[in-house]
């Protein structure tokens, strides 16, 4: 019973992780295969087609989200890495409270954060209506419905999570490893690039990490603030589900999307040195 | 024309602000460190001796006063500019690092040629007997280890002057023991001068040339380990130095009656302060003969610690006096609790610490 107990109590996790990841994995696996319609029903028929069928025709989608994806994290790493490295090493006592002001925004619905950025985004809206009656933009100037809105969205939108795992990894530096490098001739730049910089690597990789993945299957922020030149898949995915309710080919594209990031990260984490890439994640 | 010395301090202050108000860490502190000296700053914790010995590493800016090093004044040079290294409390050497990399940080600093680095790691490592262990990350490396690799990684720059801020701190007794032995050869065989922060008397005494014993932001005595422990010049150093026997009174015609007894102070007149290390003291039943210092008093307890017994003895006035008693004949003790005693000295052990 003794050796047992361990098991035991580990029970719940693993019925968690079997019943809300395990199940519903099998289930998309297997719809993912299947053919029909949501009247008639689908039925397995092994159809691997569906993956070559969905890849064929939402290919331009698929490689959009990566580049989106990819360069909010780009915008993501440029702005969060600074504002983590001032709040761990400047901020003083202030700390939390500027912690706080990072969380803040997300007492409010994603959704409707995104919605408040296409007002302010509008065309003749708040910000550049007025600076078109005063001149200051041409008249046909416009940033909604362009890539920069979407990725500018997506980086608004998960900035946090880029900036939270960069600043723990930063907060564990210890200062006098810094001044180690100073009293070693290292110039202040020498000891941010030497010591501090790869130091806080692991939190540079947990934070592309939690970023790239989200924001490269993200709807909402293509979706309100993109228009229609700017799909990205996970508004395929999504109204292939929940609009044309044609569950195989959602199915398909899901897990190619999982597929397409999975190799990603791995090859990231290879190109990072970084031998175990859930235990970077976790620290 | 004397030998430039490695360093100087000329009244320097430190002033921080704290909670609106100006604090004085440091309180003006003067000194001399000559070259290739082992230099020790003592003194308890608050005391200021990191204080002082970061703004000779640069990390810290005096609010007045100058640092020099080698009669070059350095006080606004930043510490990458300066020729002196440190070992800091808990070593601080880079985590993601190998040793050798640790090691050859300062010199790929400095630019210095690849074979050069190559073959002053490469000493370097043998004299703190770490070779073969180049390629370990200080986490895998006991507590010994990473403070070799911290001086190493200090002393391969050849510095005019290595700083060592309490390196021994968070070692256990025995290793702390070996290693200040360790540290007291590696200093004989690479000449350098060394400036050592710690709050641990014995170490001081042990390894230091001189010793400068710092209390709120002064110095309060500078002088070699044997002065400071046989004439502290102040109350302070006689009670942080070793154990130490405070007897206060008014001296008259070089007489001090305590206790039922005298003590000789040869020479003074007046209220005096009076020191005696516990181990010049011998303890006797019988009354000693004339010529000593004795006073009479009761043992209020007797610890036996092996090499000798420590008693608490109580004068009639109420002061407690630490007499050490070498266990060289056998194993029994003079006197038990309760015992009525005689204490004795020679007058020379006796020192007044001002009147």
């Amino acid at each position: 019973m003794k050796r047992l107990t361990p098991y035991l109590l580990a029970l719940p996790s693993w019925m968690w992780l079997a019943i809300f990841l395990v199940v519903p994995m099998v289930a998309m696996a297997s719809v993912s295969l299947q053919t029909g319609n949501a009247i008639d029903g689908f039925v397995m028929t092994f159809s691997f087609s569906n993956f070559g069928d969905a890849l064929s025709r939402y290919s331009t989608q698929l490689l959009r989200s990566l580049l989106y994806g990819g360069l909010a994290t780009l915008a993501m790493l440029l702005i969060g890495y600074p504002v983590a490295y001032w709040i761990a090493f400047k901020a003083g006592a202030r700390k939390s409270m500027y912690l706080f002001l990072l969380l803040l925004p997300f007492f409010v619905s994603f959704v409707l954060r995104t919605i408040s950025w296409s007002f302010l985004l509008a065309d003749n809206g708040i910000l550049f209506g007025t600076l078109k009656s005063w001149g200051v933009l041409p008249e046909g100037f416009h940033v909604l419905a362009t890539t920069v809105a979407v990725v500018g969205g997506l980086t608004y939108n998960f900035l946090p999570f880029m900036i939270l795992p960069i600043y723990v990894a930063l907060e564990r530096v210890d200062p006098r490893v810094v001044e180690a490098a100073q009293d070693l001739y290292a110039s202040r730049t020498a000891a941010f690039r030497r010591v501090v910089l790869p130091l806080s690597l692991p939190g540079v990789f947990a934070g592309v990490l939690m970023t790239f993945v989200p924001a490269t299957a993200d709807p909402v922020n293509a979706q309100v603030l993109g228009g229609t030149e700017n799909t990205m898949i996970g508004n395929i995915i999504q109204t292939a589900y929940l609009t044309n309710l044609d569950y195989p080919t959602a199915s398909a594209l899901s897990f190619t999307l999982m597929a397409v990031l999975l190799v990603g990260i791995f090859v990231y984490a290879r190109a990072l040195g970084t031998e175990n890439v859930l235990e970077a994640a976790a620290r | 024309m004397t030998e430039l010395n490695a360093i100087e301090l000329e009244d320097v202050v430190k002033e921080y602000l704290s909670h609106g108000e100006v604090v004085q860490a440091v309180k003006g502190v003067t000194l001399e460190i000559a070259e290739g000296e082992f230099f020790s700053l003592l003194g308890p914790s608050g005391c200021g001796k990191t204080t002082t010995m970061r703004m000779i590493a640069g990390f810290e800016e005096p609010s007045r006063g100058v640092v020099r090093l080698h009669g070059k004044d350095v006080t606004d040079v930043p510490p990458n500019k300066r020729d002196v290294n440190m070992v800091f409390q808990s070593y601080a050497l880079f985590p993601h690092m190998s040793v050798w990399d640790n090691v050859a940080f300062g010199l790929k600093q400095k630019k210095t040629p690849q074979d050069e680095i190559k073959r002053r790691v490469g000493e370097m490592l043998e004299i703190v007997d770490l070779v073969g262990r180049e390629k370990r990350r200080p986490r895998e490396m006991s507590g010994g280890q990473q403070q070799r690799v911290a001086l190493a990684r200090a002393l391969v720059n050849r510095p005019r002057a290595l700083l060592l801020d309490e390196p021994l701190g968070a070692l256990d007794l025995k290793l702390r023991q070996a290693m200040q032995i360790e540290l007291k050869r590696i200093q004989r065989e690479v000449g350098i001068t060394f400036v050592y922060v710690t709050h641990d008397q014995s170490e001081a005494l042990t390894m230091s040339d001189r010793i400068a014993v710092m209390n709120d932001g002064l110095v309060e005595q500078l002088a070699a380990p044997r002065e400071i422990y046989e004439r502290p010049a102040t109350a302070f150093v006689a009670g942080f130095i070793g154990t130490s026997n405070l007897l206060k009174g008014t001296a008259n015609g070089g007489t001090l009656k305590i206790g039922g007894g005298r003590v000789l102070v040869p020479g003074h007149e007046g209220d005096v302060t009076v020191t005696v290390r516990p181990e010049k003291i011998t303890i006797g039943t019988g009354e000693p003969e004339p010529g000593v210092s004795s006073v009479r008093g009761t043992v209020s307890e007797m610890v036996y610690l092996g090499t000798y017994n420590s008693y608490s003895v109580k004068l009639p006035d109420g002061a407690e006096i630490t007499v050490f008693e070498q266990n060289a004949h056998d194993a029994t003790a003079t006197a038990e609790r309760g015992d009525s005693v005689w204490l004795s000295w020679q007058a020379q052990h006796s020192y007044v610490i001002g009147s």
